[in-house]
């Protein structure tokens, strides 16, 4: 193991065409320190870390080492240097067992039979470190923060003193995070240091000794968290105040807009995703799913908006059965879906903007008549769609995917919603997006409520979630574990909820 | 053993060698994620190779070198063309078969039926080949046969119980994991490419030195394509390609076989193409529809993301 | 000093560019045939001037070029269309070959007035080879099958069957021996521009289909949903898109214009069904190359079309002149194919060297 005692970065500038990712970063970190490497999404801080792992070349800046300046061209350098990291989404072969993956990534398993070698090497690391892994299950069985963990381990594996975690309580529990959070203390007792780059804000408070915070590729401080509150933190990150509440009213539930009865679905793999789901959505409410990925949430989505058969149970929209019908027909009976992944499920990048304002709706009458497309009701609508929703975009007749994320889910959500549709089922909807255009977003989903329709919001963050649901349902294992009001709600119980306990 | 049972499949052996060597090779290929629609052009640029040399230098061995020269080198350029330039691998296979049969059938013009003078020796393997009945079948086979065979056994050891293994599987499953732990990508994909490209032109220079030992403009009639769809039905495992590569070799001995009943002799033409279908449609029913055997990232070019 | 070069995407290309690539693919092409000229002891560019003057250079090149480029446009328009969906049609040669049937069956066993006669001819050959074609999208749909195997398989299930029926069954009584069918009559025949080959009505289907597939893509549905399934068939299903009625009906147009290809090459040139590869010359495939040239346009397919029609001409011409053997236009498909997709590369990506 090689000893980081300390590493600096100093003077990072890194720009992609015109766009400046870094700009003259200097930060330092020394053993057995947590820094916190805080910032919005887009503000720099994986590409920073990338370059920290051999994965970009800087445009300007260098690395020192105890003192020593290195080099880091490849991944295989930083990791020879010391420095290992865990990326957002795993990097990991779903296919092949945990003890295959390790071999990947370890540069002395033997070249005979390695998997089995690697397995004695596993067991010590995990006691060590308190992690504890089946090496010979295959990675796609795992759960998230299983997952996470094999990640730990293979870096740990390798010799690495210094740690990078890359945004990862994303996909964990509250109570798998307080787990992760004890394994960074234990790994910072050891003498490791570990950078923990995240966008929330309360974490960062939590575990780390140092915060540094990144705005627009530059360095806009460095923090300490036992005199900073979420506050300075977010006016640091943002640049101005920034209002932790929507404006809210309270409004009287109407009457039920989807009905959903012992939904069973099942999942890609044979097995029951989905174990007999109940829930309603009623008029001027949002229904908050809570919970981690991989719980069954998009297989209910899916199974509810028609992507997916289900197997048992009804579903029902404004009293009309439409259970296992097709996607555009449900769609036509007035319900709206704003999937997660957007750039993969709800638009095509390379066709034009206005080609992309009507998927879904190619065969509504107002844009096709028998055989053709109306091309002009198509613009007119893309035109509305962009000024209505502040899409910043070019022109119309530009190909999608030279739009920001933030102004593609504003499009996609423009057109969905629409005066006749009652119930607007929205996966992850802030995903991935700045600060500016998730409270815009929010904004819609708590307008859509105002003007009596129904939100179903499935969504990991707990602070969105918390923000906007009137009443919160957890999802666990295929079931529905819990549901409460939002003034009844609190994050502890959610969050056991979330991790399966029940009470 | 009758002896008519047992010439038969003493000559499926024989038309399913080249099968084999060619399925052996488009699994190595596909398992580090590249698609190889190559590989009738290699096949055929490696039977023409191997002719050509072999007519000329009297030596079959020099004619095999020549033939895995051949199809390596074809499949350079689709390595380059998918890895490197990162184009559709589909129309790039595509091409480089059609380039493939034409260069050989320009370069084979003048070598259009003349016997081939040199000839693999038979190699009989002591002890094994006295065995009733099996011996003749499996033990007294030209060189390739072996070499086949051995290659089967190896590469699947290779590929499952090795690191080298583990990390090629890595990249054709998830190539940014690999490239993350230091595995060079298109290092990986060039090597498996081409091992792919020299395994086909091996399998082509078996037709023309062994199989029917002459050469005609288009002699590989679709073996090539038979190949990518023996692929599929190995399930990428090149212990399972021994089946279909002799399935389909006793699906060409068939042919001749059933001639004399009376069957008009283009129906049976269209049996290997016909099984084909039926092959592919067969595994299309078994399994669920992800493929969850396939390589996850077959056939989608790389990028590392800018450096 | 080191050089460093980067790979870069491309994000924005100025306009015209795409148009400068596939000129500058179509010279490295032609350059590399020049190399292999040379290489053959042929002054390359002597070469190049005979193929280009005996394909547009004379009354009697031009006609040819016209006669050659009528089922060129034909299959390289209807490859456009698939192609644009991500469905690797390599099976023209079969669609053509089951028009080429139909129209052979109609022609000569059913009495009908002339006008009649030839409209069902192409009719049935366009519903042969759609049928042929739509089989590879059902095949494909249900059973997952890929569909580049499948195309080729049913081309040699093709050329069999249909050396099947001309040796044996469909053997003509007025042939002397020969594997031909009987030859067409008059009625069942196209009529030819005189002093040329040119059949003038398959002609007009052509540049017809050609048009008619642009419309198709462009401003209906169907082509919306087409265009979509080929760019992202995740969104597509999202989009609640048909996956199999849009393939199939894809398919069938596809397979339809390639039937018609065959109608014509049977019932204007031959006059006969004989063997397959001689009534289909390899169309099947050069069309694939028309359809690439024209970028999946199935207009620019007509100036495709033509353009490869006189490279076909030219390279019979010079052929016999030059005593080249014919497997030289296959060399030229294949290089020239590899150029254009390596000159796509050019497209979405740019060049930096850096020190």
């Amino acid at each position: 193991m090689k000893k980081i005692e300390r590493l600096e970065m100093s003077g990072i500038s890194k720009s992609f065409g015109v766009v400046a990712a870094n700009r003259d970063v200097t930060l330092a970190i020394g053993e057995g320190e947590v820094l916190g490497l805080l910032g919005e999404n887009g503000a720099g801080k994986t590409t920073l870390m990338n370059f920290l792992y051999g994965l970009y070349a800087a445009d300007s800046g260098e690395i020192r080492i105890n003192g020593r300046a290195v080099h880091l061209s490849s991944p295989r350098d930083a990791i020879r240097a010391g420095i290992g990291m865990v990326h957002q989404h795993f990097m990991l072969v779903q296919n092949h067992t945990v003890a295959e993956n390790v071999v990947l990534a370890d540069e002395e398993a033997p070249f005979l039979h390695p998997a089995a070698r690697v397995v004695e090497k596993l067991t010590t690391f995990s006691r060590r470190y308190g992690l504890s892994i089946d090496p010979a299950r295959r990675v796609w069985q795992l759960s998230a923060g299983e997952q996470q963990k094999v990640e730990i381990v293979k870096a740990l594996l390798q010799g690495a003193d210094l740690l990078i975690l890359d945004e990862p309580t994303s996909v964990l529990t509250p109570s798998e995070a307080g787990e992760l959070f004890a394994v960074i203390r234990r790994m910072s007792e050891e003498g490791h240091s570990v950078i923990f780059i995240s966008h929330k804000l309360e974490e960062v408070l939590q575990v780390c000794t140092r915060i540094a915070v990144l705005r627009r590729g530059r360095l806009e401080g460095i923090a300490d968290p036992a005199k900073v509150n979420r506050r300075d933190l977010a006016r640091m990150m943002v640049g101005r105040e920034v209002l932790f509440s929507l404006e809210r009213r309270a409004m009287p539930a109407g009457g039920p807009v989807l009905e959903v009865s012992d939904l069973v679905v099942p999942g890609d793999r044979g097995l029951e995703a989905v174990k007999g789901v109940s829930l309603t959505v009623r008029a001027n409410e949002i229904l908050g799913i809570a919970g981690v990925s991989g719980n069954g949430q998009r297989e209910l989505v899916e199974a509810i908006t028609g992507l997916r058969r289900s197997t048992r149970g009804l579903v029902r929209l404004e009293g009309k059965d439409i259970t296992n019908q097709s996607a555009r027909v449900i769609g036509a009976m007035g319900m709206s879906h704003v999937p997660e992944e957007r750039m993969r499920f709800a638009v095509v990048p390379n066709l034009f903007v206005y080609e992309n304002a009507v998927l879904k709706q190619q065969r509504n009458r107002l844009f096709s008549r028998v055989l053709f497309l109306d091309y002009e009701a198509i613009r007119g609508r893309a035109k509305e769609i962009v000024q209505t929703y502040n899409v910043a975009a070019p022109s119309i007749n530009e190909p999608l995917k030279n739009l920001s994320g933030g102004n593609i889910q504003k499009l996609i959500l423009g057109r969905e919603i629409s005066g006749e549709h009652s119930l607007l089922v929205a996966a992850h909807p802030t995903y991935g997006l700045d600060v500016g255009a998730t409270e815009y977003i929010r904004g819609l989903l708590l307008a859509l409520r105002e003007k009596g329709k129904g939100v179903l919001l499935v969504s990991e963050d707990l602070e969105e979630i918390f923000e906007l649901a009137d009443r919160i349902a957890v999802m666990f294992g295929g079931r529905i574990v819990g549901v409460v009001d939002r003034e009844a709600a609190k994050v502890e119980q959610v969050g056991m909820w979330m991790a399966g306990a029940r009470t | 053993m009758n002896p008519i049972v047992v010439s038969i499949l003493d000559r499926t052996i024989a038309a399913g060698t080249p099968l084999l060597l060619g399925t052996l090779g488009e699994i190595v290929a596909e398992r580090s994620g590249v698609l190889n629609l190559g590989v009738e052009g290699m096949m055929s640029v490696g039977a023409v190779g191997a002719f050509m040399v072999a007519m000329n230098t009297g030596s079959p061995w020099l004619g095999l070198i020549a033939a895995v020269a051949a199809g390596a080198a074809l499949s350079l350029l689709h390595a380059f063309a998918s890895v490197t330039l990162k184009v559709n691998q589909v129309v790039s296979g595509l091409a480089l078969a059609m380039l493939g049969l034409g260069v050989s059938g320009l370069l084979g013009k003048p070598y259009m039926g003349r016997p081939q003078q040199a000839q693999l020796p038979i190699v009989k393997i002591p002890g094994l080949v006295d065995i009733p009945y099996l011996g003749t079948i499996l033990f007294d086979k030209d060189p390739l046969f072996y070499i086949a065979v051995i290659l089967g056994v190896l590469l699947w050891f290779l590929l499952a119980k090795t690191r080298w293994g583990v990390r090629v599987r890595s990249v054709g499953e998830n190539p940014a994991a690999a490239a993350v732990q230091g595995v060079s990508v298109p290092g990986v994909r060039y090597l498996c490419t081409l091992a792919g490209g020299a395994l086909a032109g091996m399998g082509g220079g078996y037709l023309s030195l062994v199989y029917s030992r002459s050469w005609t403009d288009g002699m590989t009639g679709g073996r090539g394509w038979i190949v990518i769809a023996l692929t599929i039905f190995a399930l990428w495992n090149p212990l399972r390609a021994f089946l279909g590569a002799f399935l389909f070799g006793g699906i060409f001995v068939l042919q001749y076989m059933l001639q004399p009943l009376g069957i008009p002799p283009n129906l049976l033409g269209a049996m290997p193409y016909i099984a084909t279908l039926l092959v592919l449609v067969a595994g299309g029913l078994r399994r669920d529809s992800r493929h969850q055997n396939a390589p996850a990232a077959l056939g989608e070019p790389f990028s590392r993301g800018e450096r | 000093m080191s050089l460093r070069i980067h790979v870069l995407p491309r994000y924005r290309a100025p306009r015209g560019f795409p148009l400068l690539v596939l000129a500058g693919s179509i010279a490295a092409g032609l350059i590399a045939v020049g190399i292999v000229f040379a290489a053959s002891g042929v002054n390359p560019f002597y070469a190049l001037y005979k193929i280009f003057a005996g394909s547009f250079g004379s009354r009697y090149g031009l006609g040819e070029t016209l006669t050659k480029a009528i089922p060129l446009i034909l299959i390289g328009s209807g490859l456009a269309l698939a192609f644009r969906g991500k469905f690797w049609n390599i099976g023209a040669e079969g669609q053509l070959l089951a028009g080429a049937t139909a129209a052979t069956w109609i022609g000569l066993n059913v009495r009908l007035p002339g006008i009649f006669l030839i409209a069902l001819m192409f009719v049935s050959g366009f519903a042969a080879g759609a049928a042929w074609g739509a089989l590879l999208a059902l095949l494909k749909g249900r059973f997952g099958v890929n569909e580049v195997i499948s195309s080729l398989m049913l081309n040699y299930i093709a050329y069999e069957l249909i050396t099947l029926l001309i040796t044996g069954p469909w053997k003509g009584a007025t042939q002397q021996g020969f594997p031909y069918t009987d030859d067409f009559s008059a009625a069942a025949s196209l009529w030819q521009l005189p002093g040329t080959r040119i059949h003038v009505v398959t002609l007009g289907l052509a540049l017809a289909s050609a048009g008619i597939l642009f419309l198709l893509l462009r401003s209906t549905r169907f082509g919306y949903e087409l265009r979509v399934m080929g760019e992202n068939p995740e969104a597509a299903r999202y989009a609640g898109i048909n996956f199999l009625g849009v393939s199939v009906l894809m398919m069938a147009v596809s397979g339809g214009v390639a039937g018609l290809a065959g109608v014509g090459e049977v019932a204007a040139i031959h006059h006969h069904l004989s063997y397959p590869m001689a009534i289909s010359s390899g169309y099947g495939f050069t069309g694939i190359i028309v359809a690439w040239l024209a970028k999946l346009n199935p207009l620019a397919a007509i100036a495709s079309g033509l353009f490869y029609a006189g490279i076909l001409v030219g390279g019979d011409a010079i052929q016999v002149s030059l005593g080249l053997p014919a497997a030289t236009v296959q060399v030229f498909n294949g290089m020239l194919l590899v150029f254009l997709i390596c000159g796509d590369f050019f497209l979405h990506n740019r060049i930096e060297v850096r020190t």
